[in-house]
């Protein structure tokens, strides 16, 4: 396996020069490849980029985001999505193609202040992001606690292959759902929720540890058995912290929770 | 408005020593703190000599009114704000011309190194507050704006760092502090991009003539890169630990 170097680096840094293509959070100058953002720069045969420890929620489509309603118009629902831009969610895409604003009203769907599970199917430098909750998974979250984290850390806390999230889920016996944009819904009692989210937080602040699967699984006192179950958690490789799509497993587990309880919640 | 030599004896002795013991190229200690702020995407605090600041970004964020959003890049905003108590005499909280000047200094001194173009139709609000103002204030408002941006994951082509230098008692000296701004001949802050030694801010009050402007601007360089380092120990110390810290800067 080629080797990748790995460094500390703060904006204006040269990360890498000559014949290198420059990949996140990085900019071309010259033949020079510079950090645009504080964070690990890592540097392979030939591509060299940077993992941020900080920064806004910048959507991407195919992203699962939370989000919560704040306003509505005529024809569409308007989203707090944690991010710089207010997310948009069609009414069509929710009431049908004969949506029609004289006969249906967009408050029997959703409320401001509902919490929605959704997906970013659009989104550009000249519009704000388009949402849609058409698919498994997706839909308004009818309860849970709902905990912040910097959407940075939102690979970390999925971890390689899950293992971080079901450790959470198993220790605290609750079901998590994590957007990509940061924000994470945890259903439970009360007192296991707000375990977990003591677990969140410990992995948003301890994000850069070698050992943080084991500080969680101690802290949510999981038997020996468990850990085995879930160890093999290294320290978060290139593709953990930049392709979470491929750590979605347990994502996915999580998603369909919601469908469940629609169903039932549904007259 | 013209500035009036005051009594040299005092402000620079026989031995070539400033009124505070400084040497003539001599920095004030410089001390940066990140993250400082709970509420604000990022922050800084810097204390450059007795100068007590204070920095918050806030952003990127949805622009109001809607109106002022630009349809290709974020909009940068500013505002340097002196608190009543940073000064000897009661400063009125009203912004006065000063500080409407040094906060458009700020902006664009900031807005070359920052990539708005990643982020259209959004504002990035900088605020940076004077607890306590000790001469030099608007260049270290720059160091620690330009900190608190980076603390907030805004990209960034490079950091910012400030300086300035000055003509006191007809020495050019390094650093100004209040007292040498208020008596002293000229004032000569700079602000660079450490990478590419590009100039973004540079005023003169005062006269210099061209062999002690060449002198200034030198040493206000150098200056310059001392405080960078300061910002790049603070911003790495702050993400990766002290003892990554002392690796990443060595």
């Amino acid at each position: 396996m080629p080797e990748v170097k790995r460094r500390y680096v703060i904006p204006g840094e040269v990360v890498a020069r000559g014949n290198v293509r420059a990949d996140l959070n990085v900019v071309r100058v010259g033949d020079k490849i510079v950090a645009t953002r504080v964070g690990m720069a890592e540097v392979g045969h030939d591509t060299a980029r940077v993992v941020p420890l900080s920064g806004p929620y910048i959507p991407r489509i195919d992203d699962l985001v939370v989000g919560k309603i704040v306003d509505y118009s005529a024809f569409a629902w308007e989203g707090d999505i944690n991010s710089c831009f207010f997310g948009i969610l069609p009414a069509a895409s929710v009431f049908g193609r004969d949506y029609s604003p004289a006969k249906d009203s967009l408050t029997d769907k959703l409320k401001v202040g509902d919490m929605i599970a959704a997906r970013i199917i659009a989104f550009d430098r000249t519009r704000d992001p388009l949402l849609s909750i058409s698919g498994p998974g997706l839909g308004r979250i009818p309860k849970g606690y709902a905990v912040k984290i910097s959407p940075a850390k939102v690979p970390r806390l999925i971890g390689k292959k899950g293992s971080m999230i079901k450790s959470i889920e198993v220790g605290t016996h609750c079901r998590m759902l994590i957007g990509q944009n940061g924000v994470v819904i945890i259903v439970g009692a009360t007192e296991d929720a707000q375990k977990a989210a003591a677990a969140v937080n410990l992995v948003e602040q301890e994000a850069h540890s070698a050992d943080l699967i084991e500080k969680v699984q101690s802290m949510l006192g999981l038997t020996v058995a468990q850990k085995e179950e879930f160890n093999g958690e290294e320290k978060p490789t290139p593709e953990a912290s930049q392709t979470p799509a491929e750590n979605s497993e347990s994502l996915e587990q999580a998603e369909t929770i919601y469908n469940e309880e629609e169903e039932a919640d549904e007259p | 408005m013209g500035k009036q030599g005051g009594d040299s004896s005092s402000l620079i002795n026989a031995e070539g020593l400033r009124h505070d013991g400084r040497k003539l190229d001599e920095l004030r200690p410089v001390k940066i703190q990140v993250g400082i702020l709970k509420n604000a995407d990022g922050s800084a605090f810097i204390q450059f000599g007795k100068n007590k600041i204070m920095a918050g970004v806030y952003g990127p964020k949805e622009v109001h009114p809607k109106h002022n959003a630009l349809p290709d890049r974020g909009l940068l905003r500013c505002r340097y704000h002196m608190s009543p108590f940073s000064t000897d005499e009661r400063k009125n909280p009203a912004p006065s011309r000063r500080e409407i000047e040094i906060s458009k200094v700020i902006r664009e001194a900031l807005q070359p190194s920052l990539m708005l173009e990643d982020y259209p139709r959004t504002a990035i609000d900088v605020y940076v507050e004077i607890l306590q103002s000790d001469g030099g204030s608007r260049c270290a408002s720059i160091c620690a704006a330009s900190v608190a941006l980076a603390d907030a994951g805004i990209n960034m082509r490079d950091l910012v760092v400030a300086c300035a230098a000055g003509k006191v008692a007809g020495q050019v000296v390094l650093d100004v502090d209040d007292t040498e701004d208020k008596e002293g001949q000229a004032d000569l802050p700079i602000a660079i991009m450490p990478s590419t030694n590009e100039v973004t801010l540079l005023q003169l009050d005062g006269q210099l003539n061209p062999e002690e402007f060449g002198r200034g601007f030198n040493w206000a360089l150098e200056g310059c890169r001392k405080v960078y380092q300061l910002q790049r120990e603070a911003l790495i110390g702050r993400y990766f630990g002290e003892g990554e810290m002392r690796e990443a800067v060595q």
